[in-house]
């Protein structure tokens, strides 16, 4: 029986073959621009750290001064160097890293090789393990090398192979501003979208090529890069104690009831400071996991979402074009069906042909707008914003395509093919 | 016109007419906010940054190892980039109109910080930093060469900077009605800098401050190491920029060798910065002419089968008596009838997508001449889709209501 409604459809679809284009090319539109947004979308709201991100929490602490205080605000987005180093010692946490980022001079010592500059991470010796960081060669460093200011570092695999050609490196060193650093590790290619941990360098960046102990960033003068908010003037607001909120601090706390006592402590180091006369607002701290962190950031840019609306608006209209158009068809041969309703064709029977027809439209309009969502894609790529070479069509993202294309054909042929096999055949038959 | 026989012939293809007047109502309102939308990135791109755009271009330096006394490099720096033929003044920056990243302070009438009132841009340059950007004063004077502060030294407060020079939007703010020359701002440190200037406008590098703070800039007489300012900027012959951005590079590495991050006129730092708009323009551009043709051929579609459909009963017409141009204004306005219904309909949603949109995505409010537009829109590209179908209506010839079906 298939087999014969396929043939009908077929004829009746080359009968008419500028429509049937014409509604194939509808679908195919719609589905492309939507599948092109959704997937663009998908990928820039996806989670950096799965399994992982609901452990992992940012911490935030209120030291501001009481001039413009309105009660209820958000606490700074950044720690003084001062709080953070506090909170890196009280080691309250699972783990805990601070960290900001950097923009070192890297001297190769090799001939050919210009100096450059290498994107940079100053952090603490739980990084690694917190973020699960893949190492090819060596370990991080250790807690005693944050506390001693080490002179080691840690570099990614791009870095290694441009300056030594080979990722077994672990022991030799790389001269960064004019010191040695010791490479204790060289990790894998590690890029987690969005960049989560540090949210004032690009959001969608792809991660930095040195890594060295916070410790040690200051002793030998790096250039830190990235946000600094200080409420009154310092003469070195770098140093500790400045007035300045420039670190990022991250704990690892994997039960509620440990993320609950972990606010607690925050809570208690915030009232301890306030005794002292450091902090003069009241306590005022957050703990936001990942996924909390990065919504509450917008890390998704708010155009990328409206661009997603206005393709999902464009494939609705393109649908109810494609319904319109197959009830007129479908309608037109009200003759055609009440002769084989009164010959003694069932209902249903001319719903499937009817809905044969309208799926291969939607079909060959899903495959075709699957391609359309390729280039599209393609086409983003091509455009230079930073997550520009992520959008690329995963397999949920393709199982999707497809859940939409029939979704959309479904959607189109089921309403024309209803109301067709409601013709009363006896009326189609007198008028002719 | 015979709009009884229409509205009856409409009401027997109900589902179908409801169709494409729900497709011209939905085209009408995403077209319409559309529309808007493009109208404000355009805005937006064109916004004045207020410096001669067309004369300058940029050179922003780094330094890779530190190469011994910024500040002496700098000032051969600016010796080497003055003597570029071609170039009519070079000064250093800290940041540039549009250029990104930012330096910003909050900034008031009086001392103390809590009296200060609103976050102002703060753009430090060294000497012809003014007539480099080719800024407009309006009232006062640029700064003198015994006002220029070093950098290091205000940084570690051991040196004031007397003088700003601040924008027309700060000075309407802080001393409105009245002439904010010789009056003092607290910006930075205990003590005033005084109004030495107002410039028309200088637009700040980013937009963090919204529209609201788009106005507030100034400028500070500081003069920067490289390593700290980072952007050259030289105004030169617009005929000649791309050869004196070439020749400036060489200049500057002839006094140090250093990596120049970037070497653009000023045209293209304005591109980069917008690059989102414009994509943003173009989508919707595309969205638009895509939604057009789209519901134009649907109306093709739904014409050309309802005048087959109708042959018999417009032969009948024909023989009895009714012209070509009878049957061509019956579909005409039964066109007519449906788009208004649409428009009608789509005036309504684009009113709540608008809604929906200020809610969600600040964007501002749909102003009411939008609304005429898509409705015209509409209802050309209604009259101009059914046209053809309508045409072929008309050349019916009334014989065929003579013969069998």
């Amino acid at each position: 029986m298939l087999g014969y409604y396929l043939d009908l459809a077929f004829r009746s679809l080359k009968r008419n073959i500028g429509l049937t284009i014409l509604m194939i090319l509808a679908i195919a539109f719609g589905v492309g621009a939507s599948m092109t947004t959704l997937t663009v979308l998908h990928v820039l709201s996806s989670d950096p750290m799965p399994g992982k991100s609901q452990d992992l929490y940012y911490v935030q602490l209120d030291a501001r001064p009481m001039s413009g205080y309105r009660a209820g605000d958000e606490p700074a987005d950044q720690l003084t160097r001062s709080d953070a180093e506090a909170l890196l010692r009280a080691r309250k946490a699972d783990h805990q890293a601070m960290m900001t980022s950097g923009n070192a001079a890297i001297d190769p010592q090799r001939a050919g090789l210009q100096p450059f500059f290498a994107d940079s991470r100053f952090t603490s010796a739980d990084f690694f393990p917190m973020f699960r960081v893949p190492f090819v060669a060596g370990n991080g460093w250790s807690a005693d090398d944050d506390a001693n200011a080490a002179r080691v570092a840690v570099i990614a695999r791009p870095l290694a192979e441009k300056l030594f050609g080979s990722t077994n490196v672990v022991g030799r060193t790389v001269r960064v501003e004019g010191a040695d650093l010791r490479i204790t590790g060289v990790i894998d290619n590690w890029r987690p979208v969005p960049h989560f941990y540090d949210l004032y360098t690009d959001n969608f960046g792809k991660g930095e090529q040195l890594f060295v102990p916070f410790s040690t960033s200051r002793e030998i003068k790096l250039d830190r890069s990235g946000e600094m908010d200080c409420w009154k003037e310092a003469k070195d607001p770098e140093a500790l104690g400045a007035p300045c909120e420039w670190i990022q601090f991250w704990v690892e706390l994997d039960s509620a009831a440990k993320a609950k006592a972990y606010r607690e402590f925050l809570v208690q180091y915030s009232l301890e400071q306030k005794r002292a006369g450091k902090f003069e607002r009241q306590p005022n701290v957050r703990l936001r996991n990942v996924m909390q962190r990065l919504d509450f950031r917008h890390v998704v840019p708010p155009d990328v979402r409206l661009q997603t609306w206005i393709a999902l608006g464009f494939l609705l209209v393109c649908l109810i074009n494609t319904v319109g158009l197959l009830l007129t068809k479908f309608l037109r041969r009200s003759a055609e069906i009440g002769v084989r309703r009164a010959l003694g064709a069932s209902k249903r029977s001319i719903f499937m042909q009817l809905l044969v027809e309208a799926g291969i439209v939607g079909l060959v309009g899903g495959v075709a707008g699957l391609g359309l969502a390729l280039l599209g894609l393609w086409a983003v790529r091509q455009q230079p914003a930073d997550f520009a070479e992520l959008a690329r069509l995963d397999l949920p993202m393709l199982g999707a395509t497809f859940a939409l294309s029939i979704t959309a054909s479904l959607l189109a042929g089921v309403l024309p093919a209803w109301r067709a096999c409601h013709v009363t055949p006896a009326i189609q038959l007198k008028s002719h | 016109m015979h709009f009884i026989p229409i509205l009856s012939t409409l009401r027997r293809h109900r589902t179908a007419a409801a169709l494409i007047v729900l497709e011209i109502a939905l085209t009408c309102a995403i077209v319409c906010n559309a529309i808007f939308l493009i109208r404000e990135r355009i805005e937006r791109m064109n916004q004045p940054s207020g410096i001669a755009e067309d004369e300058i271009v940029r050179l922003q330096v780094a330094g890779v190892t530190k190469l011994g006394d910024a500040a002496e490099i700098t000032a051969r720096d600016l010796a080497a980039l003055k003597a570029v033929p071609g170039v009519k003044a070079a000064a250093l920056t800290n940041m540039v109109p549009f250029g990104g990243s930012s330096w910003n302070t909050d900034i008031g009438t009086k001392p103390g910080a809590e009296a200060r009132e609103i976050n102002t841009a703060m753009y430090m340059g060294s000497q012809d930093l003014v007539e480099t950007l080719g800024v407009k004063l309006i009232a006062g004077r640029d700064f003198t060469p015994e006002e220029y502060a070093d950098f290091n030294a205000v940084q570690s407060q051991t040196a004031h900077m007397p003088s700003v020079i601040v924008t027309r939007g700060v000075a309407e703010h802080l001393y409105p009605g009245q002439n904010a020359v010789g009056k003092p701002i607290y910006a930075h440190g205990d003590e005033p800098q005084i109004i030495v200037g107002v410039i028309e406008h200088l637009a700040r590098p980013n937009d963090f401050q919204g529209r609201r703070g788009a106005r507030y800039a100034m400028l500070f007489p500081v003069t920067l190491p490289y390593n700290v300012g980072s952007n050259y900027l030289l105004r030169v012959d617009p005929a000649r920029r791309a050869e004196v951005l070439a020749a400036a590079e060489r200049a500057i590495n002839s006094v140090e060798p250093r990596i120049v991050l970037k070497r653009q006129t000023y045209a293209d730092v304005r591109k980069e910065n917008f690059r989102q708009d414009r994509s943003m323009t173009y989508l919707l551009t595309g969205v638009s002419i895509g939604l057009l043709i789209i519901t134009a051929l649907g109306i093709v579609g739904l014409a050309s089968f309802w005048v087959q459909q109708r042959t018999r009963q417009i032969g009948i017409r024909r023989a009895l008596g009714a012209t070509r141009q009878d049957i061509l204004r019956y579909f005409q306005t039964e066109n007519f009838i449906l788009a208004t219904l649409g428009i009608v309909l789509g005036m309504g949603l684009s009113y709540g997508m608008n809604l929906w949109l200020m809610s969600k995505y600040q964007v501002p409010r749909l102003p009411i001449e939008f609304l005429p537009i898509g409705a015209l829109l509409l209802w050309v590209l209604g009259q101009l889709a059914v046209l053809g179908p309508a045409l072929r209506a008309a050349t019916i010839p009334p014989a065929i209501a003579t013969r069998t079906v």
